[in-house]
């Protein structure tokens, strides 16, 4: 399940939504993952831009992964604004073992870093500003760069 | 025609491109004095599909998208 809301991320609402829908499927752990903003460098709050076709097809691939260890993966994230200390990012696996979710949920939210087509600006002095120097090239970038050619 | 997009932060409009692979948008792009700062650090997707050689054949109503560093959460 992969949720896109404008703005600020409702914690408690969609912890508790994920939590009811898996109640009473026998899985053993429950291991969310919440990243809120954090007030730092003078900012305002951060701002996203989102690519869906690609995350769908990216967060399916995660999906299958976590099928494969009889786990199951939920992700929430933001469009557009959030301000300080609101939640734009929430991922959850739910599997039989801890252990399995555990390591699970690392892979899954250091690849989303990496490979997840989604675009980040501070809001800072009302205006926004991409954040390049925290920015992760994808995986085989530069492809139409003169050096490939 | 080809349908170029640039997402994220890169500011251009889409351009609707005759070329029958990516080696000739690379040949365009390279000549496009705004891009300059993108082509090195941007990913390459085409219908949706990351892509990974310059070699991979277009055809009439495609889509490229050129996706620039990345940092979600």
């Amino acid at each position: 399940m992969l949720k896109i809301y404008d703005g600020g991320l409702n914690v408690a609402t969609i912890l508790k939504e994920w939590y009811e829908e898996e109640a009473t499927s026998n899985y053993g752990a429950f291991i969310p993952f919440i990243g809120t903003i954090r007030d730092e460098d003078g900012i305002e709050g951060l701002s996203f831009d989102i690519y869906e076709p690609i995350l769908e097809k990216w967060f399916k691939e995660w999906q299958e992964k976590a099928k494969a260890k009889n786990a199951i993966i939920k992700m929430a994230h933001s469009r557009g604004d959030v301000l300080l200390h609101q939640s734009s990012y929430i991922a959850a696996v739910f599997s039989p073992k801890r252990r399995v979710a555990l390591e699970f949920i690392d892979e899954f939210v250091e690849n989303f870093k990496a490979s997840a087509p989604i675009w980040k600006y501070d809001l800072k002095n009302g205006k926004r500003i991409y954040a390049l120097d925290r920015s992760t090239a994808i995986k085989g970038s530069g492809l139409l760069a003169k050096e490939y050619s | 025609m080809v349908r170029v997009e640039f997402l994220g932060p890169i500011q251009k409009d889409a351009l609707e491109l005759e070329i029958t692979n990516l080696s000739e948008l690379a040949t365009i792009l390279q000549e496009t004095p705004e891009m300059a700062e993108w082509l090195s650090n941007s990913a390459v997707a085409v219908n949706d599909t990351l892509v990974s050689s310059l070699n991979y054949p277009l055809k009439d109503g495609d889509k490229v998208s050129m996706l620039p560093p990345v940092c979600g959460g």
